[in-house]
């Protein structure tokens, strides 16, 4: 399979602090990779400068083939991303906010991937609300559907089921794992939820300190360090000094 | 290229959110209304208690609005900016593929729409309560006003560049920004007012162009091009700086880290 996404030696600094020191990674088409690491190693920092929201001080990343900083609007057009910290204007209707975001990624039929989505998230009576009246979770939808308005080759998502309810948790699970399925897109997936990583992707990179200390499958990685699941792992691998990757 | 379509995205997400609350229809209404009547009623006073203004019945009420339209214009353009930051919308907007011009592009276009739909109620008010029309200006009018409308947008885009590059907290500066220019830009009174060095200062502004003109066509009835072209000319500077500043300044965020922090 090819790499949609290839991270070649990335680094961030902020002053004289190092951020990122120097990571490589890929993601294949139609994968899921998990990228862990406690507060502050260096998960946020990463993910911006794939976003473009941050200028890389050195290393470069590639989608599809095409450098971000030399191609900015052209990647961000294949790319797309969501987190509990960000939301959709809140005196807009869901309705609204999807046109608009249709408007900007420059989607040429509004109407059926506004359909198309509404359909694929239960947003039917949703779809002419407030959204800063919904729950969590109906926010949470709603902003999956801003996420998806571009068709994105890549998605990028950041703690998407914090603060949701077992049940619609295990609806965006699901429904990521047969949109990926579906539509063969690759998604970095940033979250402390273990078991949804585990449940959720084929590869994990564990991050501290602005390095990857360790990579690989769930399973494998749990048999690795000899631990009973990844939370385990994650927590030996956070208290550990060492580089193991 | 520009995408006229990614233009008119944007201007519908601040369009959606003014056609949606009345009060805030109503709050872009209000201050205008309330700010022209209040000088309605000190330019009558002067117009009949001072000597300067004694045969021009008008001329504060006429740069109190002109002063106005600048005020929303400038205003209306950083709450645009603002209100992604308030909305927590700031990081869907920049990775959108939208390009810094067109984002630029779109906020001078709802700013103005923003600032119009303040003033015209005020203008038409003017007309029934002060017997004052603006059209006294004449075709100058359509110059002053697209004068202080580059001007307006110019310190806009100069005060967005800064909460792009220092985030928030560059909040109270977007509002204090006409305070500080307002006494150099002479809106109410002759240029020679001002010490020596404040001239100097308010000449390498556009504003004192703009205003002693306004007084000169109503006072004297006759026009000066010069103050027209020489606000022309100091506008084109400065929306020049102020377009490389906000180049810069996301440069600047985009190292920093203020894209990420803004939005969160």
């Amino acid at each position: 399979m090819n790499n949609l996404v290839e991270v070649k030696n990335l680094k961030k600094k902020y002053g004289s602090k190092d951020a990122v020191k120097g990571i490589s990674f890929n993601i294949k088409e139609n994968e899921i990779l998990g990228l862990l690491g406690p507060n502050g190693s260096g998960k946020t920092t990463t993910i911006g400068m794939m976003l473009g929201l941050l200028k890389p001080s050195n290393g470069e990343i590639l989608i599809d083939g095409k450098k971000i900083e030399e191609n900015r609007i052209e990647t961000l057009q294949k790319i797309n991303f969501i987190s509990p910290y960000i939301e959709l204007p809140k005196k807009l209707t869901v309705k609204q906010n999807l046109i608009v975001y249709c408007r900007l990624y420059n989607v040429l039929d509004i109407k059926s991937r506004i359909e198309y989505l509404v359909e694929k998230l239960r947003l039917e009576d949703l779809l002419n609300r407030v959204t800063g009246e919904l729950s969590s979770g109906q926010k949470n939808r709603a902003s999956l559907a801003k996420a998806l308005i571009n068709n994105p080759t890549v998605l990028f998502l950041d703690e998407p089921t914090a603060s949701l309810d077992p049940e619609i948790g295990d609806f965006v699970r699901s429904f990521l794992e047969n949109y990926k399925k579906e539509k063969k897109i690759s998604i970095l997936l940033a979250s402390h939820n273990m078991s949804e990583v585990t449940r959720l992707c084929k590869t994990v990179l564990m991050m501290k300190d602005g390095i990857i200390i360790d990579k690989g499958h769930p399973e494998e990685l749990i048999k690795k360090h000899g631990r009973k699941n990844l939370e385990e792992v994650f927590l030996k691998l956070s208290r550990s000094n060492d580089e193991l990757y | 290229m520009m995408s006229f379509i990614r233009i008119y995205g944007l201007f519908l997400r601040h369009f959606y959110l003014i056609t949606r609350s009345f009060p805030r229809v109503l709050d872009l209404i209000y201050w205008p209304s309330i700010q022209i009547t209040l000088w309605g009623f000190i330019s009558n006073f002067f117009a009949t208690h001072s000597t300067y203004y004694n045969n021009a019945v008008g001329v504060i009420l006429t740069c109190a609005i002109l002063y106005d339209f600048l005020f929303r214009t400038s205003i209306g353009f950083n709450m645009l900016f603002l209100e992604e930051i308030w909305s927590r919308n700031f990081t869907n907007l920049f990775i959108a593929p939208i390009k810094i011009g067109e984002i630029i592009i779109s906020l001078v276009i709802t700013a103005l729409i923003r600032a119009l739909i303040g003033l015209i109620p005020a203008i038409i008010l003017t007309s029934p309560l002060f017997g004052i029309s603006l059209l006294d200006l004449g075709v100058h009018l359509f110059l002053l006003f697209l004068s202080l409308y580059i001007f307006g947008i110019t310190l806009g885009i100069f005060v967005s560049a800064g909460l792009l590059r220092f985030g928030p907290s560059f909040e109270n500066i977007a509002w204090s920004t006409m305070f500080l220019l307002a006494p150099f830009g002479c809106i109410y009174y002759p240029v020679e007012i001002l010490p020596e060095f404040f001239q100097k200062i308010a000449y390498s502004l556009p504003l004192v162009y703009i205003f002693e003109e306004a007084r000169n066509i109503l006072i004297n009835q006759t026009v000066n091009y010069e103050n027209i072209m020489n606000a022309f000319y100091f506008n084109g500077i400065y929306l020049l700086l102020a377009i490389s500043l906000f180049y810069y300044s996301f440069g600047q965020a985009r190292k920093k880290g203020t894209l990420i922090n803004i939005g969160e």
